[in-house]
């Protein structure tokens, strides 16, 4: 059966506390239609992943301002590989300079959205991915 | 010529030009939706009288100021708010800064420092040196001011659920260098509860939080006289995306939770009000913001005087500093950021800021690098020195406009402030999810003014065009997670195991009591245990906090 609702987990790995971004996309994503669950701050990419998996979510949004995005996005897209759970789509966001996108994109992260990315351009990015699987 | 009411003139003249050609839009309005006027006049400060209300500088309730010579005596410190990678290069950094003419140091600390981690916890993977310096234990102290003599520096540390471990590292350091601590000139943040707004670095719950910061302020009484023991923060409200009234009035609102909680300890009020300071943020309505600063003067004089009977006129003094908004730069066209950042600076010294953090402009993208810290530092000295708006005191005083703002602020402000009190205050309306609310709703309302371009942002939704890169980016090296936790351990090899459990034992001891920690947070560091053990002892004895979550 296939649903109509897009499930989608919004993250906050590492020790950042800076949500105001998080939390504007959670709502927008919310707003347009999709089911969304919010972390909260301070998450491991073990957490994420777990809740990812019981709320059996079809995109992970992760945010970080913090300039631990490499470490951390990898982590995640690593144990979402080990879990099997490779075909749950990852888009990220947050304080991440131009040259590090294309590295985000080799590890498979499937959108990266900047300061300044508009909420709408992030649903349309999502619902678009989330058709393409 | 009869001299015409505003009435008349909005019936004579403005509504006939109004018809012919109508405003650029349907409304203009402050960050707070209050309505801005087409015109401000003397009418508009009916009933005010302006002087009486604001006081002169230097005057009790300091609206036009609280020195009476401002900038003409002294100008703003200039505090570049900096620290990456590891000690030795924040301390290169701060040596470069002191050389180019600022004036003080703000350390920034990276997250596991900030909230009690050490470098080599799983936590702590990939955040090591990232937005500040990481400290693990008092070795690292040493090399972040190595050559910067503590009594010949003013230092603020923005640390909350760890500052009286960074401070009591401050003062051990002091006595290392011979230096006699009741000379430390400085500023610890130590204001938990805005974390739990915003922010978000606290460890322990609120009770035992607030416990120690007023033994930072008890402590500091005693025997640091000239250390500004908090630093009571409207900025990272702000920052989360606040009005400019709920900066004002969620801070203040902080601050009379800090002064109950100190007061209720026994201490006298005006034995530590005096050593209150404030930090906030200057956005891009340059009025509104200068009215603000204005606004949160006159309101936190009032309280002091009025709802804790200071009789001290210094207690009574909001004194404050200021960082141009992090969350109004742009990753596009990023060099706009440099006019940004100085109509902001502008602001606060409109305002009468004490010190003052100009951003940088490649901070939409990473931490700054030296060339754009430079700049940044230069426009303040440009502000300084050559614009001429440090050179009389208040010099908005008495503009219609700014008069109004400052009032329609103030009194907003106060609602709010009284929306708290009949909630029972800061602490019990946070735990409820009171001000992260009201703060999730102005955030979002201004992402969907941005959105629906009713909020212009300048390269962003109106005259976009395409940029080059900013080159030459600070990136932290990842090696130096890696060095970081190598120095730790040579530390934890060199010093004396007994001496720190003891330490730490002692710690847990005074905890459980109600004696002031501070000493035992000293002993603690001169044995060189780390920021990770000293925070577990005390999770030990106090417990952690969870999210106030609300979404």
């Amino acid at each position: 059966m296939s649903r109509k609702k897009i499930r989608v987990l919004v993250a906050k790995p590492g020790l950042d506390g800076h949500d105001r971004g998080a939390k504007v996309v959670a709502r927008a994503l919310r707003d347009a239609g999709m089911e969304v669950i919010y972390t909260g701050i301070r998450q491991t990419p073990e957490m994420i992943v777990q809740t990812a998996l019981q709320e059996d979510v079809d995109v992970i949004g992760l945010s970080c301002l913090s300039g631990a995005h490499m470490e951390l996005f990898s982590e995640v897209v690593e144990r979402l590989k080990q879990k099997g759970m490779g075909s749950v789509l990852v888009a990220a966001g947050g304080i991440i300079p131009e040259d590090d996108i294309p590295a985000l994109e080799k590890i498979g992260i499937k959108a990266v959205f900047g300061s300044g990315a508009p909420t709408t351009e992030i649903v349309s990015a999502i619902e678009k991915l989330v058709k393409g699987t | 010529m009869p001299r015409k009411s505003k009435e008349e003139w909005v019936k004579d003249v403005l509504e006939p030009a109004l018809k012919r050609s109508p405003e650029r839009q349907p409304g203009f309005s402050l960050t707070s939706g209050t309505e801005i006027q087409p015109l401000y006049t003397g009418e508009d400060l009916q009933g005010i009288d302006p002087e009486e209300s604001l006081g002169y500088p230097g005057d009790y309730p300091f609206g036009r100021g609280i020195q009476p010579t401002m900038y003409r005596g002294r100008l703003w410190t200039m505090r570049q708010y900096s620290g990456f990678a590891s000690a030795g290069e924040s301390n290169r950094r701060y040596r470069y800064l002191l050389e180019q003419g600022q004036t003080g140091l703000s350390i920034a600390f990276d997250l596991p420092t900030q909230i009690g981690y050490d470098s080599d916890h799983p936590l702590a993977r990939g955040e090591v040196g990232k937005v500040g310096v990481p400290i693990d234990t008092l070795r690292d102290m040493e090399a972040l001011f190595q050559g910067i003599p503590l009594d010949r520096v003013s230092t603020s540390m923005t640390i909350n659920a760890t500052a009286p471990v960074l401070l009591a590292m401050y003062i051990a350091l002091a006595r290392r260098q011979g230096v006699d601590v009741a000379r430390l000139d400085g500023t610890t943040q130590n204001d938990i509860l805005k974390e739990y707004i915003a922010r978000g670095t606290y460890i322990f719950p609120p009770e035992p939080s607030l416990r120690l910061t007023t033994d930072i302020f008890e402590y500091c009484g005693q025997n640091l006289p000239r250390w500004n023991t908090i630093s009571i923060s409207g900025y990272h409200i702000r920052e989360a995306g606040s009005t400019a009234v709920q900066e004002i009035a969620f801070t203040l609102a902080n601050g009379i939770a800090y002064v109950r909680a100190a007061i209720d300890r026994g201490l006298n009020v005006d034995d530590f009000a005096s050593r209150l300071s404030f930090f906030f943020d200057a956005h891009n309505n340059l009025l509104e913001e200068v009215a603000k600063f204005r606004a949160a003067r006159l309101l936190w004089a009032k309280i002091m005087k009025e709802r804790f009977g200071a009789g001290e006129p210094r207690s009574c003094m909001l004194r404050f500093h200021t960082q141009t908004a992090g969350c109004s730069l742009t990753a596009q066209q990023p060099y706009n950021n440099i006019v940004r950042v100085a109509f902001q600076a502008l602001a606060a010294v409109l305002g009468g800021t004490q010190s003052l953090h100009t951003n940088s402009y490649d901070e939409a993208y990473a931490t700054p690098a030296e060339e754009a810290v430079t700049t940044a530092l230069r426009t303040q000295q440009i502000l300084a020195y050559e614009s001429g708006v440090a050179d009389s005191v208040d010099p908005l005083g008495g503009s219609w406009m700014v008069e109004s703002l400052t009032r329609s602020l103030e009194e907003a402000a106060r609602r709010y402030i009284d929306e708290i009190d009949s909630r029972g205050g800061a602490l019990a309306a946070i735990e409820k999810g009171f001000q992260q609310r009201e703060v999730q709703e102005s955030s979002y309302r201004y992402q969907k003014e941005v959105e629906a371009e009713s909020r212009v942002i300048v390269g962003v939704n109106k005259f976009v065009a395409p940029y080059s890169k900013i080159e030459g980016l600070l990136r932290v090296n990842p090696e130096e997670e890696k060095k970081q936790v190598d120095r730790l351990n040579r530390v934890k090899e060199e010093r004396d195991p007994d001496d720190v459990a003891a330490s730490l034992e002692n710690l847990k001891k005074i905890a459980r009591s109600p004696e002031n920690t501070m000493p035992a947070f000293i002993r603690c560091v001169e044995a060189c245990a780390t920021v990770g053990e000293i925070c577990d002892a005390l999770r030990e004895v106090f417990g952690v906090q969870k999210e106030f979550l609300i979404f």
